[in-house]
């Protein structure tokens, strides 16, 4: 059986949105048919049937903030493993940081990061521009640029660093008004986490590791939204990880400003207790931090404070977790784990149901992305005559978590050997199936013409 | 006991059986021969990734008293300084078959990492990480404690044997933020039943602190004055905090020893019992002043005798007997003349 | 530290032992009495030796001796001298099975005013076996001083030596099979005077201390 952008599917039996079971049909790339029941005559003799039985359809997944690592460290992650991750996870669409080798703050690194995304074929790259020249927060990058390019940028960052300096924040906001871009801000003051190796409160004064004050990401986020209502500017706030967090940006909300924010899944449920056994797997930028914390991120997600849940996936390489603590690299792996990890704490939990997960994991962050409309779009509804970017879930799978048996290319994921509900049973790019039966349908990739 | 890690994972009579085996470690080290054959044909490595002849001598010594062959292994000049990742280092001790390894280290961690990472199946000693813990220090403070305040000093080593420390107040005084002595005393002196209060400017408290099972106090005098302790334990205060780069933790150094300092002033509050402490190596003129260090009080020399106790005592219960058999059940009919010939 | 910690030296007996009676009160008493004049005759006098207990039940029974030993100086003076206070001899760190059994608990070792060089030392213990606790004891004397002479006293003497080590002064010679268990109970530790026999241990790790 061969799969590409021509072949016919009938999705029998899934819930849309974990609502009532109805037939879909793709073909040609888009949702031909949603029907209770899709008579037999109607279906093509041709098309390939999926059995869906109970299993809940939503968009393709949008992933906001994606480190593929390539060009540079394709040792850890290339756009090709990364994407085929992005995929197996659900995905239809990730954003690329910028903070690759070079780093991605041209419109030739950009287009090249976009070519070999669309040549792999697992999902829609694009790529976020780097604000600052080398992310060095000293002078602009060309994201005029890079917004003219082939790859259309719109997300600009310089994620992993904070755009510290308020005039070059400000400047950057302005710009890309020009395109409709937002500027997404790694929040982290950096004085105040030099040498910072996890969250500083009872744990880190335990364990003598360094602490990385919630402030250092609260003051930065309480200055970006004002000087977003200064200027009139759309700001978009990286990986919120604290209380104090979802509190300035629920009263920035509350006042009008344009200010949009992302919450990881691990800082969803994990906690810096789990630093106590020193393993740098669960060393990351922003730090886990408490219990309340994770409390009132989930609570922000729930209430729509935070807009978006985004992996902020960032394979390493083993030698950098295989060591002491202070000398690991930040980051962990999500793609194959975040709609799980979303599943356990916010729909199995009755906090959010299904259509919220489409909007949180799939419309909201392709609206921030602007990737929402035009030939390509994503995090659209699941209607008639639609892209045909679906997912299909068994929210009753569970399934044990082994770093080594995932897409992506690295092993550093912090749930390995835990249990975690729902499995991604497929995934369709306009109407071509990526993933089947669990697993990613490597033909209909290497194919690549399948737009 | 197959690490020692943490001064933290020690209950009070696992603390209570180190310091009375250290204590007849001591004995044995005022005879004229204080060689002992009992760990002989075992290999004690210390792999010290930071510099502290001090620490690295008292462990060298005491494997050398227990006979134990002993291989330094240090970060200067060695690989390590060529990139060399923990992980290899591990490795090779393993195959040269170390039987313990005495690790100092930078990192917060390290010796947890080597521990447990599955490199390495020798036994694991902390001799110092990052800001974590310095549990030899905590147990050497705590038999100089002991000997001194829960037993009668003039029974020399032996002095306060199967005693704890219930009901001894310790103020520990300095730069307590970046400090692995004064948490590794935090979890063993109240282990053992003390009462401590910390000393420092606030800026040089860990946030956190709130929950640890001890006071803390901005203000030495009144600490001094009230809290009548009997043990003042003054830590280092690396110079270097005061400036920006290092921190600014404190105006002038002048500044500190004036609120932190311990000097004669000081020392003359002090109930006639108390007795003054330092991990070494002192800053004289900064936190104590010669008048301090110097006066009959300081038991600071003994420390590092007692240091050397102390570092036998823990080589020998991590070096001997069988640590992956099942421990043996408690019975209360015992007779050495089985075990003569178990 | 997940190991029993206890200190083996201060433990006493609250199970009721089983077992053949071989020793009773009586018969220590008199084999005790025995062991002190044959001390008194091999030496000619008391003058030089010192008396050194193994613990945990070699110390209680050195007392015992040095009280026999000085009774017979009182009784007849022209037999034995003043002795001086039985000594404790710690061998644990010098033995040759420390990887071999849970981690032993580190004894006393206390010598009489006086030391040890020059004296005739009598080892006294109880339950002489292997020979490898002697062996110890020899090599923990050597490094305390130089003795004129080393002599062995011990309670029983249940064979199955493993070094060629020989007692000076036995108080009861009880041959026994490998699988049995001697167990020597003083009233000092113990509550009561006894030797039993027990045949093989009921648990198999109950062998290890």
């Amino acid at each position: 059986m061969s799969h590409d952008a021509t072949t016919t599917y009938v999705l029998r039996g899934v819930r849309p949105l974990g609502g009532e079971r109805a037939d879909v049909l793709l073909r040609d790339g888009v949702i031909a048919r949603i029907e209770a029941q899709l008579p037999e005559a109607d279906v093509p003799e041709e098309a390939v049937v999926v059995d869906g039985a109970d299993l809940v359809a939503l968009p393709g997944l949008v992933d906001l903030h994606t480190h593929l690592r390539e060009p540079g460290r394709e040792d850890t992650e290339t756009i090709e493993s990364g994407t085929r991750s992005a995929a197996a996870g659900g995905f239809t669409a990730v954003h690329a940081m910028a903070n690759t080798t070079p780093v991605a703050d041209t419109a030739g690194v950009v287009e090249q990061v976009w070519r070999i995304g669309r040549d792999a074929g697992w999902v829609d790259v694009h790529p976020v521009g780097a604000v600052s020249v080398g992310l060095a927060g000293e002078q602009l990058a060309e994201l005029g640029a890079m917004a003219q390019s082939a790859a259309r940028v719109r997300v600009f960052s310089d994620d992993g660093k904070c755009v510290w300096d308020p005039v070059l924040m400000r400047r950057a906001l302005e710009y890309v008004k020009a395109f409709d871009g937002v500027v997404a801000q790694h929040a982290q003051e950096p004085r105040l986490t030099e040498g910072a190796q996890m969250n500083e409160g009872i744990v880190s004064a335990e364990l003598g590791l360094a602490g990385w004050p919630a402030v250092a990401e609260e003051a930065i986020i309480a200055r970006d939204v004002l000087l977003a209502e200064h200027v009139g500017s759309r700001l978009h706030v990286c990986h919120l990880s604290t209380a104090g967090s979802v509190e300035i940006v629920r009263w920035a909300k509350g006042r009008g400003i344009d200010v949009t924010a992302e919450v990881t899944p691990h800082h969803l449920v994990l906690t810096d207790e789990e630093a106590r056994g020193y393993d740098p797997t669960f060393k990351v930028n922003p730090p886990l931090r408490t219990q309340t914390d994770v409390e009132a991120v989930r609570e922000g997600l729930a209430d729509g404070t935070i807009d978006i849940v985004a992996t902020d996936h960032a394979p390493h390489a083993r030698e950098d977790k295989d060591c002491e603590w202070a000398a690991a690299a930040f980051g962990m792996t999500g793609l194959e784990t975040a709609l799980s990890v979303v599943q356990a704490t916010m729909v199995d939990t009755g906090r959010l149901t299904w259509a919220d997960v489409a909007r949180v994991m799939s419309a909201n962050p392709a609206r921030i992305g602007r990737i929402d409309t035009g030939e390509l779009a994503q995090g659209r509804p699941l209607a008639v005559g639609e892209p045909a970017n679906l997912v299909l879930v068994d929210p009753a799978a569970r399934r044990v978590v082994d770093g080594r048996a995932q897409e992506t290319a690295s092993a550093n994921t912090p749930f390995a050997g835990r249990e975690l509900p729902g499995r991604v049973v497929a995934t369709f790019l306009r109407g071509r199936a990526t993933v089947l039966d669990g697993a990613p349908v490597r033909d209909a990739a290497a194919v690549g013409g399948a737009r | 006991m197959k690490h020692l890690l943490s001064a933290a994972d020690l209950t009070r009579a696992e603390a209570v059986h180190v310091l009375d085996t250290a204590a007849e470690m001591a004995a044995t080290q005022s005879r004229e021969i204080k060689k002992l054959p009992t760990l002989r044909g075992r290999t004690v490595v210390n792999l010290f990734f930071e510099d502290s002849t001090r620490t690295r001598i008292s462990f060298e010594t005491a494997a050398k008293r227990l006979s134990a062959d002993v291989i330094n292994f240090s970060a200067k000049g060695s690989s390590v300084s060529k990139g060399e990742s923990l992980k290899d280092t591990a490795l090779t001790l393993q195959a040269m078959g170390a039987d313990a390894v005495v690790v100092r280290h930078q990192a917060s961690g390290a010796p947890h990492l080597l521990a447990h990472a599955g490199w390495l199946d020798a036994a694991v000693v902390n001799a110092g990480d990052g800001t974590h813990q310095h549990p030899t220090q905590a147990l050497l403070d705590a038999f100089t404690l002991r000997r001194h305040l829960a037993g009668d000093p003039a029974l020399g080593a032996t002095s306060g044997v199967g005693a704890d420390l219930d009901g001894l107040h310790v103020a520990i005084v300095g730069d307590v933020l970046h400090s692995r002595v004064a948490r590794s005393n935090v979890a063993l002196l109240t282990t053992l039943g003390a009462h401590v209060t910390l000393v420092a400017p606030p800026t040089l408290v860990p946030v956190g602190v709130d929950t640890w099972p001890c006071e803390v106090s901005y203000d030495l005098d009144a600490t001094l004055a009230d809290g009548k302790p009997d043990a003042v334990m003054m830590l280092r205060v690396q110079r270097e905090r005061m400036s920006s780069s290092g921190g600014g933790f404190f105006p002038s150094p002048l500044e500190y020893s004036r609120a932190y300092g311990l000097d004669a002033r000081r020392l003359a509050i002090l109930p006639e019992h108390t007795i003054v402490m330092h991990p070494g190596p002192m800053n004289r003129g900064l936190e104590i002043s010669a008048e301090a260090a110097d006066s009959p009080r300081a038991v600071i020399v003994e420390q590092v005798a007692n240091g050397v106790a102390v570092r036998m005592a823990v080589l020998y219960l991590l070096l001997t007997g069988q640590h992956d058999a099942t421990p043996v059940p408690v019975t209360t009919t015992t007779t050495r003349t089985e075990e003569a010939h178990a | 530290m997940s190991h029993d910690l206890r200190h083996d030296g201060t433990s006493t007996s609250a199970v009721p032992t089983t077992g053949t009676v071989v020793l009773g009160p009586t018969e220590i008493q008199r084999a005790l009495t025995r062991i002190a004049h044959e001390i008194v005759e091999r030496n000619k006098g008391t003058g030089d030796v010192v008396l050194l207990g193994i613990p945990t039940r070699g110390v209680p029974l050195a007392h015992r001796l040095v009280e026999r030993l000085t009774a017979i100086a009182a009784t007849d003076p022209g037999s034995a001298d003043p002795i001086a206070p039985a000594g404790e001899l710690d061998v644990t760190m010098y033995r040759d099975d420390l990887r071999d059994h849970p981690t032993r608990t580190i004894g006393r070792t206390q010598l009489p005013p006086g030391g040890v060089d020059g004296k005739v030392v009598v080892l006294v213990d109880d339950v002489l076996y292997s020979g490898r606790t002697i062996r110890a004891a020899l090599d923990a004397i050597s490094d305390l001083g130089r003795p004129r002479a080393v002599q062995l006293a011990t309670l029983v003497d249940r064979g199955h030596r493993e070094l060629p080590i020989r007692p000076d002064f036995v108080g009861k010679n009880l041959p026994t099979s490998h699988t049995e268990r001697v167990r020597v109970r003083l009233a000092e530790l113990d509550g009561e005077d006894a030797v039993v026999i027990q045949p093989a241990a009921t648990t198999p790790t109950e062998g290890h201390r």
